[in-house]
C-alpha cells in the first residue's frame, strides 16, 4: 500500500472548482455550513475557500465535540480528582482545555492523579489495573465516540467492576443544527453533512432538514476533492430548487448507518431533557446520559459533583464565532489574549477548532490546493 | 477524535471474538470488534477505527484513501499516536511493551 502521492487528481480538483464557480449563481450569496470539525480543519488546511467564488461563503459549525463543551463541565468532572483514591481518565483532545481553575493538564502538574486514554477501553483497563482506586473517565464527542463509551459500559457492568464511571458528556449533532436552524440570526442554504458520525448514524436523521426546512444536505468525505464535490451537489439542488439529503461519502458511509453501534447506544443512554452547549445555550434534548440500568457506572448519579455553570470570559466570542455569526479573526481576543499555546476558549484548542484552524492555517498556509490546482 | 484510522485485521482473539489485533502501518494493538457486530470480521479484513473500536468494515482501497486523507490533513503521526496508546502501552516501560513488527512510515 502506498500513502504518499500528495493531493490526487489536481485536475480533478481544478475542475470541480470550476463547477462551482460555473455553478454559483452571481447574484444570490451561497451560506453552506460544515458541521463537522474535521472537516473544517481541512476546508482551512487546504486554503479550499481560494478555490471559492467569493458569493460561496463556507460556516464553521458546532462539530467540535472539545469546542461545544461548556467550562461548567470541566469543573465538575475535574472536581472529582480532589479525592486521592479517584484517577480522572479523558481523551488526549481534552487535556490542554481550560477549567476555571486550570486544565487537566494542570491538575496532573498540581498532582492529581490525571491520566491520558486513547480509548474508553483503556480507562476500563485502568480501573482493572488498579483496583483500589475509582476511574472516572470523561467522556466527550459525538456519535463517533459515544457507542465505544455505551459498550465500554457494558463491558464493566459484565464484569461486574465497580471502581469505573463515566461523566457523560456525550452530545449529538441533529438537535445542534435544530438549534442552529431556529437562531433567527442564521441563515443557512444548505449542510456539507459530517462524514465519521455519519457511518454510526446514516443519512436518514438528516431527511428532516431537506424536508421540512428546504435545505439541501450532502455527507461528505475530508479530502480536498470530496468536500468541493459536495459543495458542487449541494449548488446543484439548490440551482434546480431541490432540497435532499445525498451521500457523497458512499464508499464509508451506509444509509443506515451502523446498526451494532446504534443498539449500543440505545441500551446504555438516553436522552437528556436539555443540555447546555458552549455559545448555542441550553438545548433540549441534545445530549445523552447513563440509563437508570448503568446508574452504578455514571459518575454523576454516583457521586455529587457541583453542578457549576461558569459564563465564558466576556471578552471571548466564543458563542458567536461557534454559530458562524462572527468569523475567528473577528473576536477580540483572536491572536492576542487567545492563542493555541495560551487558549482562552475552546476553539483554540482543538485542531478541529475553527479559531485554532484559522490561527494555524489563515496567515501561513503549509497546504494550498488551490496552488496544486493551478499547476 | 473525529477521524478514523484504517486497520488490517490481524488475529481475532481466540478466547474472545469481540477482540481483535489490528495492524495500523505496523504498528499492532488490540481493538474492540463489538460495535461490528452485524459483519462476520476475518483476519484480513479492513476496518476504520475509533478510540480502539472497530466501526466500519471497509475494503483495502478504502483504507488505503483514508489513510491518505490523514496523511494529507496532517494527522498521520496523531492517528499513530493513538493507535501506539491502545492498551495503555505507552503508560508503562517500553520493556513490557509486546513485540512490534517493522513500523512502515506514512508521514
Amino acid at each position: 500500500m502506498k500513502y504518499v502521492d500528495e493531493f490526487r487528481a489536481p485536475e480533478l480538483i481544478s475542475k470541480a472548482g470550476e463547477e462551482i464557480r460555473r455553478l454559483a449563481d452571481p447574484k444570490r450569496h451561497y451560506r453552506i455550513m460544515e458541521v463537522c470539525g474535521g472537516h473544517t480543519h481541512a476546508i482551512y488546511r487546504f486554503g479550499l475557500k481560494d478555490l471559492l467564488p467569493e458569493n460561496v461563503e463556507l460556516i464553521h459549525g458546532p462539530g467540535c465535540p472539545v469546542c461545544v463543551l461548556p467550562m461548567g463541565r470541566i469543573d465538575d468532572g475535574l472536581s472529582l480528582t480532589a479525592e486521592p483514591e479517584f484517577i480522572f481518565a479523558a481523551f488526549g483532545d481534552m487535556m490542554r482545555v481550560p477549567g476555571t481553575h486550570g486544565s487537566p493538564l494542570e491538575y496532573k502538574a498540581r498532582g492529581m492523579d490525571v491520566r491520558i486514554v486513547y480509548s474508553p477501553a483503556d480507562a476500563l483497563k485502568l480501573a482493572r489495573l488498579n483496583p483500589q482506586k475509582h476511574v472516572v473517565f470523561f467522556a466527550i464527542g459525538f456519535e463517533t465516540t459515544a457507542p465505544s463509551t455505551a459498550l465500554t459500559i457494558i463491558r464493566a457492568k459484565a464484569e461486574g467492576l465497580r471502581n469505573f464511571s463515566v461523566f457523560c458528556n456525550h452530545v449529538t449533532i441533529i438537535p445542534a443544527i435544530r438549534a442552529i436552524l431556529d437562531s433567527p440570526d442564521m441563515r443557512l442554504d444548505g449542510f456539507v453533512g459530517p462524514g465519521h458520525v455519519s457511518t454510526v448514524i446514516g443519512c436518514r436523521p438528516y431527511e428532516w432538514i431537506a424536508k421540512d426546512q428546504g435545505k439541501p444536505v450532502v455527507v461528505s468525505g475530508f479530502e480536498p476533492l470530496d468536500i468541493l464535490q459536495s459543495i458542487v451537489m449541494l449548488l446543484r439542488q439548490l440551482r434546480d430548487g431541490q432540497a435532499i439529503v445525498e451521500n457523497q461519502y458512499k464508499r464509508v458511509v451506509p444509509w443506515e448507518g451502523n446498526p451494532a453501534a446504534l443498539r449500543a447506544m440505545a441500551e446504555v443512554f438516553e436522552l437528556r431533557p436539555y443540555f447546555e452547549w458552549r455559545g448555542l445555550g441550553f438545548i433540549s434534548q441534545s445530549a445523552l446520559k447513563i440509563r437508570a440500568a448503568y446508574a452504578e457506572w455514571d459518575s454523576e448519579q454516583r457521586f455529587t459533583v457541583p453542578g457549576v455553570r461558569v459564563t465564558d470570559p466576556k471578552a471571548a466570542q466564543c458563542g458567536e464565532v461557534l454559530k458562524g455569526v462572527l468569523k475567528p479573526s473577528q473576536c477580540k481576543l483572536f491572536g492576542r489574549e487567545c492563542t493555541p499555546e495560551q487558549p482562552v476558549g475552546a476553539l483554540m484548542v482543538s485542531s478541529e477548532g475553527s479559531c485554532a484552524a484559522h490561527y494555524n492555517y489563515s496567515q501561513h498556509r503549509p497546504v494550498t490546493i488551490a496552488a496544486a490546482a493551478s499547476l | 477524535m473525529c477521524l478514523a484510522i484504517p486497520g488490517k485485521i490481524v488475529e481475532i482473539d481466540a478466547r474472545n471474538a469481540q477482540q481483535a489485533t489490528v495492524d495500523v502501518v505496523g504498528v499492532r494493538r488490540k481493538v474492540d470488534l463489538g460495535l461490528l457486530a452485524e459483519e462476520s470480521i476475518r483476519p484480513g479484513d479492513w476496518v476504520l477505527i475509533h478510540v480502539g473500536f472497530a466501526m466500519s468494515k471497509i475494503s483495502e482501497a478504502e483504507a488505503a484513501d483514508q489513510m491518505h486523507t490523514l496523511m494529507i490533513l496532517g494527522e498521520s503521526a496523531a492517528a499513530l499516536e493513538e493507535v501506539e496508546g491502545y492498551g495503555l502501552e505507552n503508560e508503562y516501560p517500553p520493556s513490557e511493551y509486546p513485540a512490534r513488527s517493522n513500523r512502515g512510515v506514512i508521514s
